[in-house]
């Protein structure tokens, strides 16, 4: 600790500290632009400076470090003042500086009203300019379909040049030119290669960068914002909603350390769009071939006749990829009452079993990668699965230089790989070790393996988790908390890709005694041995219409699901409920209403509620308090909410009961996600997805040439 | 004076063959395996005790720079970088050093990495300097050649290399940490300072740049002893200063003369005089385009040294006289100066980025007199607010000048803006579109 006095007022703190950090310690406010947390500091915007008592010059306090402060002569605590005439005139110079050549066109700026130079000035600006010449104009950079440039409003903060070289790990962005003709560009003027390319929006602290599907559409201040959870893929991250009425016009990231940090990846930025095209808006039921409007009650009725006259063992349920915990809980609870053991949330078809919860959960925590120092990614590309959870291993792989190796077919996740094998024998090898890599996961002290569904939704799936798990057991790196204040580590972790899968999993949203898997009912159905099909949101199945098998889909979008239904109820999107989601770190978390669902669709587990009392088997609870409370009683965990276990349950640990042991197929891995804009229905109902879809699919096609 | 005897650069004018043997001759490489011998502390405590200050500009004194590194060589290696981006406007010492004795810079690079603990050292050399990069290269092997460096360089047992390396042509490589940048094959921008290079510099380990001049000294400097360099000159100026003088002089030239001697008498005396007699001068820039000019009054009796320039609000610098007599136009002169700064600013950094072309704008109107009076204490209140508060020194370097010539010629400024007033009706200002 060091102890420094700042605008006369002593404080002590760490020596690492800049004096930005220590000013704000002391609870002065120090202006900046170019300085952000979580990127390396580039002290240029100047805008920091403070006056350090016998230094000939102002400091930039973002880029020193209060260690390197010296003491006074007789030795007293070196001393900073933030708000001496001479700081103060160096604020307003470099803000003078700052505006001469920006354009001062806030009322035709998208980020206005949330532009940190606009209130910036207003805070520590002078009122004219004394400036007379004519200002510069900067050519419009072309980066992509998501990303909206007006260079002339650059201040050159260089903060997107650096959020792209560091944490998405795409050199991408970058400055040209000296002096004022230096310009921010993409080089070639082409779009962003990165599913994180949408922060720098957020980064950018004027309008040089804004989101382009957003512009001119609306001003932060008419903008109702709702704090949800993100459900485009496991991690969930914490975002905010913006909307104005009852639609959604912008999503933007939430603050949260342990899973998305600040980030959000694109697709959960920009899937707005989709929220409004191709939704449900009220039941259909298919009559002469060809899908109908039809009341509620119609519906219902439709889908009751077909339950009562079938037998239980011949109706069948799947949920998909975005559902919440309600809808799950009242569907799997329906299915119980009607006595058919026939329900899945393994949408993928993995053979994922519940009956430990660490075996399907990230058991490392997101934020817990950081502490690792070797990595084995298994059947999974974390660059389209989960950006996030890339995005901290590229972290841990710049900061601790920790070694990563991957089985799988070759990809670039933006940090260097050592790729081990394509397919399961290579983990067969390093399980026995007599693969290379399994001296470096056994020297290393808090190794990860992450196991992606490209590994896990194969036939084999189970055969390599227990592969896993005997690589873990063999290298003794799951412990449980000990004594001398460790929390244990746990290395085992399941990479999820749905937003919905652990919460179905905690559910027990799985077959029951002699019940059909996902698989089964699939191939039942092709079979025409199914007589009702009920896709709760499940989209991503190999289905096509049968006359056998009457399908129910509920759901937020026509996509697939609903093309081949009998009847539609349409549902709520995640944006538009009050619910539950579990990340793949077993995090629970409460998602909230931002906006309501459009025309006659509902809330997803009232639906089911609703239908229940068409088919004689009322479910027992009648408001979200209730269905919540049942929910607790099924399973406590859902209690506590945003609580990830961790190596909470590593001490009991049992290798034989993690996957199953068994033969393993040779074949190599193929990654679940081939196309990282179109995973789900609202994604493929938007058309920014498919502009950026089509892009990377452009560029692939370069890269392949 | 400098009597001829007293001479470090005795081939300055390439009057005799630069290539070893005649450089032996005039007493390069002699006797640098003993002054190795005598170790690195030995080397460090002559270099403080001649007073050498750094010639680069700053003048900050180079043994003292030299303790700044790691005692010990630890994991990381350490390096000696010369700086030969000499690319200040009216400086062109280094490059006559280079060109006609590079085996002096040579011998000094080897005894100052020895007294740093460095086994490499990287010659960043200016990008249009392109013969005097192939001299330089040519003298290196034929160092090699002789085993001077290289392997048990002079059989001291110390292994070195040298490298040259090529710039691309942009004055802030001159910088030292935007040169290290630029070694290092990335953009060339300045670094935030700490760390200084002592204790991260090129590729993240203990580096010292020193200037050509600097270097090429350090041999003779010990060979003669400390307190013969320490004896020319004042107190605190000491040794010999090679100085370009250029502009309105009869015979422009580079020359080595002591430190501290009167700027007339240098004129006089090497560069034939001002053209039209002493009394047609009208201001000298002392010390490179980047130091603030002083007018005749002051030129009269100024010494040339650090303090006595520091005294008059100007500096040494790199000693580069750009002398201008009574037909220059002086507003346009610092006008053409300022054009420079906005040109060659990296554009990193706020202040510099926007106020150079600021200054510069203002300055070129009023060259013309296309201004107001009130601009004048603006335009000084712009350089102020540039100087200081950069992360390098360009800034300062862009606002000095601007400074001297407000402080100098005000009378001047106002004087062109009264007489392109008088025939035109008082302007109404227009808000910047």
């Amino acid at each position: 600790m060091a102890t420094l006095i700042v605008d006369d007022k002593e404080i002590d703190v760490p020596g690492e500290y800049t004096l930005l950090q220590a000013c704000e310690e002391a609870g002065a406010e120090i202006p900046r632009f170019c300085y952000h947390e979580r990127l390396s500091i580039a002290g240029n915007c100047r805008m920091c400076l403070v006056e350090v008592v016998g230094a000939p010059k102002p400091v930039a306090s973002c880029a020193q470090q209060v260690r390197d402060l010296r003491p006074g002569r007789d030795g007293e605590p070196p001393a900073i003042n933030t708000k001496t005439p001479l700081v103060k005139k160096a604020r307003e110079g470099v803000m003078e500086f700052l505006l001469i050549n920006h354009p001062l066109d806030c009322p035709i700026c998208d980020q206005g009203g949330e532009c940190d130079l606009q209130d910036q000035s207003m805070g520590y600006g002078i009122d004219t300019s004394r400036y007379k010449e004519n200002k510069r104009a900067v050519e419009e950079k072309y980066m992509g379909p998501l990303v909206k440039t007006v260079m002339t409003r650059c201040i050159q903060c260089t903060r997107c040049v650096r959020f792209a070289a560091e944490i998405a790990g795409v050199e991408e962005i970058g400055a040209i030119g000296r002096g004022e003709d230096m310009e921010i560009t993409t080089y070639l003027e082409k779009s962003l290669e990165s599913e994180l390319s949408g922060n720098v929006i957020d980064l950018c602290p004027v309008g040089a960068l804004t989101s382009k599907p957003y512009a001119f559409t609306a001003r932060p201040w008419e903008l109702r914002k709702t704090e949800t959870i993100d459900a485009m893929d496991a991690v969930g991250s914490n975002i905010r909603v913006d909307c104005r009425g009852r639609e959604v016009m912008r999503i933007l990231p939430r603050l949260h350390e342990e899973i998305n940090e600040e980030w959000i990846t694109d697709k959960t930025r920009f899937i707005w769009d989709g929220l409004r095209t191709q939704r449900l808006d009220r039941p259909y039921v298919r009559k002469d071939g060809r899908l109908q409007p039809c009341s509620w009650t119609e519906a219902f009725e439709m889908i009751a006749s077909k339950i009562k006259s079938a037998k239980p063992e011949r109706v069948g349920a799947i949920a998909g990829d975005l559902v919440c915990v309600e809808s799950m809980m009242a569907l799997r609870d329906l299915m119980e009452k009607l006595g058919s053991p026939n329900l899945d949330c393994r949408q993928e078809g993995s053979l994922i079993s519940n009956e430990q919860r660490a075996n399907y959960l990230f058991n490392t925590t997101i934020q817990g990668l950081e502490d690792a120092d070797a990595v084995l990614l298994v059947g999974t590309n974390p660059r389209v699965e989960a950006p996030l959870v890339n995005a901290r291993l590229r972290k841990l792989y710049l900061r601790a230089q920790a070694r990563i190796g991957a089985i799988g077919p070759q990809t670039d996740l933006r940090y260097d790989v050592e790729w081990l094998g394509e397919g399961p024998q290579t983990l067969q090898e390093i399980a026995d070790g007599t693969h290379e890599f399994a001296e470096v996961l056994r020297s290393a002290k808090r190794p990860v393996i992450i196991l992606g569904m490209g590994a896990l939704e194969r036939e084999d799936g189970q055969a390599i988790m227990h592969l896993a798990a005997q690589a873990a057991a063999k290298f003794g790196v799951v412990s449980g908390a000990s004594e001398d204040g460790d929390a244990g580590w746990n290395c085992l972790n399941v990479l999820h890709t749905a937003a919905s899968r652990v919460g179905g999993l905690d559910l027990g949203f799985l077959p029951g005694d002699g019940g059909m898997t996902t698989h089964d009912m699939v191939s039942a159905f092709q079979s025409g041995n199914l007589d009702v099909l009920y896709l709760l949101g499940a989209d991503e199945l190999p289905l096509s219409r049968s006359a056998s098998t009457f399908i129910v889909y509920q759901g937020s979008h026509g996509d697939r699901g609903a093309s081949i239904a009998d009847v539609i109820l349409p549902g709520a999107a995640y944006t538009e409920k009050n619910a539950l989601w579990v990340n793949t770190e077993g995090r629970v978390q409460l998602g909230r209403r931002a906006a309501f669902p459009p025309g006659e669709a509902k809330e997803d587990w009232a639906i089911v509620r609703a239908l229940s009392e068409h088919v004689g088997a009322k479910l027992e609870y009648d408001s979200l308090a209730q269905i919540r409370n049942a929910l607790l009683k099924a399973n406590e965990i859902f209690a506590s909410i945003d609580y990830a276990p961790g190596a909470d349950t590593a001490g009991t640990f049992d290798l034989e009961k993690v996957g199953q042991a068994g033969p393993i197929d040779g074949s190599p891995f193929v990654y679940p996600i081939r196309d990282f804009y179109l995973t789900n229905p609202i994604a493929r109902a938007s058309k920014t997805m498919a502009e950026c879809s089509a892009l990377s699919a452009e560029a692939l096609a370069q890269a392949a040439e | 004076m400098l009597q001829d005897k007293d001479r470090i650069f005795t081939n300055l004018y390439g009057l005799q063959d630069w290539r070893l043997p005649a450089a032996k001759e005039r007493g390069a490489w002699n006797g640098t395996a003993d002054m190795m011998a005598m170790g690195r502390d030995w080397i460090i405590d002559q270099v403080k005790e001649s007073g050498l200050r750094g010639r680069g500009g700053a003048g900050f004194p180079t043994g003292l720079k030299w303790t700044f590194m790691p005692k010990e060589i630890g994991d990381r290696p350490h390096y000696l970088v010369v700086n030969a981006d000499e690319s200040e406007p009216g400086t062109c010492k280094d490059r006559e050093m280079m060109r006609h004795d590079p085996h002096l810079l040579i011998e000094g690079c080897l005894v100052a990495s020895f007294a740093m603990g460095a086994h490499a050292c990287y010659i960043y050399i200016r990008g249009e300097y392109i013969a005097e990069r192939l001299r330089l290269q040519e003298a290196i092997d034929e160092a090699y050649e002789a085993g001077l460096v290289g392997k048990n360089a002079v059989g001291s047992g110390w292994d070195f290399d040298i490298y040259v390396h090529h710039g691309a042509g942009a004055y802030i490589c001159g910088e030292e940490t935007a040169l290290l940048e630029s070694l290092e094959g990335k953009k060339g921008q300045p670094r935030l300072k700490p760390p200084f290079p002592a204790n991260a510099g090129l590729y993240g380990a203990p580096t010292t740049v020193n200037n050509v001049e600097s270097i090429a000294v350090v041999p003779t400097i010990i060979r003669r002893g400390a307190s013969w360099f320490a004896g020319l000159g004042r107190p605190n100026n000491t040794g010999t200063k090679v100085f370009c003088i250029s502009g309105h002089v009869n015979k422009p030239c580079n020359v080595e003369e002591e430190m501290s001697i009167p700027l007339r008498t240098l004129i006089e005396t090497h560069a034939g005089g001002v053209r039209g007699g002493w009394d047609n001068l009208k201001a000298v820039i002392p010390g490179g385009s980047s130091v603030p000019l002083i007018p005749k009054d002051i030129c009269d009796n100024v010494l040339m040294d650090f303090d006595a320039l520091k005294d008059v609000q100007s500096g040494l610098g790199t000693a580069a006289v750009i002398v201008m007599d009574k037909s220059t136009d002086v507003i346009k002169a610092i006008a053409r100066i300022s054009y420079f700064y906005k040109h060659e600013s990296c554009g990193q950094c706020t202040p510099c980025r926007e106020g150079t072309g600021w200054m510069w704008r203002v300055l070129e109107r009023m060259a013309k007199g296309d201004a107001q009076t009130s601009e004048i204490d603006d335009l000084l209140d712009v350089a102020g607010q540039v100087e200081g508060h950069t992360i390098c020194a360009l800034g300062d370097a862009a606002a000095w000048p601007v400074q001297g010539l407000i402080r100098h010629f005000r009378h001047e400024i106002e004087e062109r803006i009264d007489a392109y007033r008088s025939d035109r009706p008082v302007p109404v200002h227009q808000a910047a579109e």
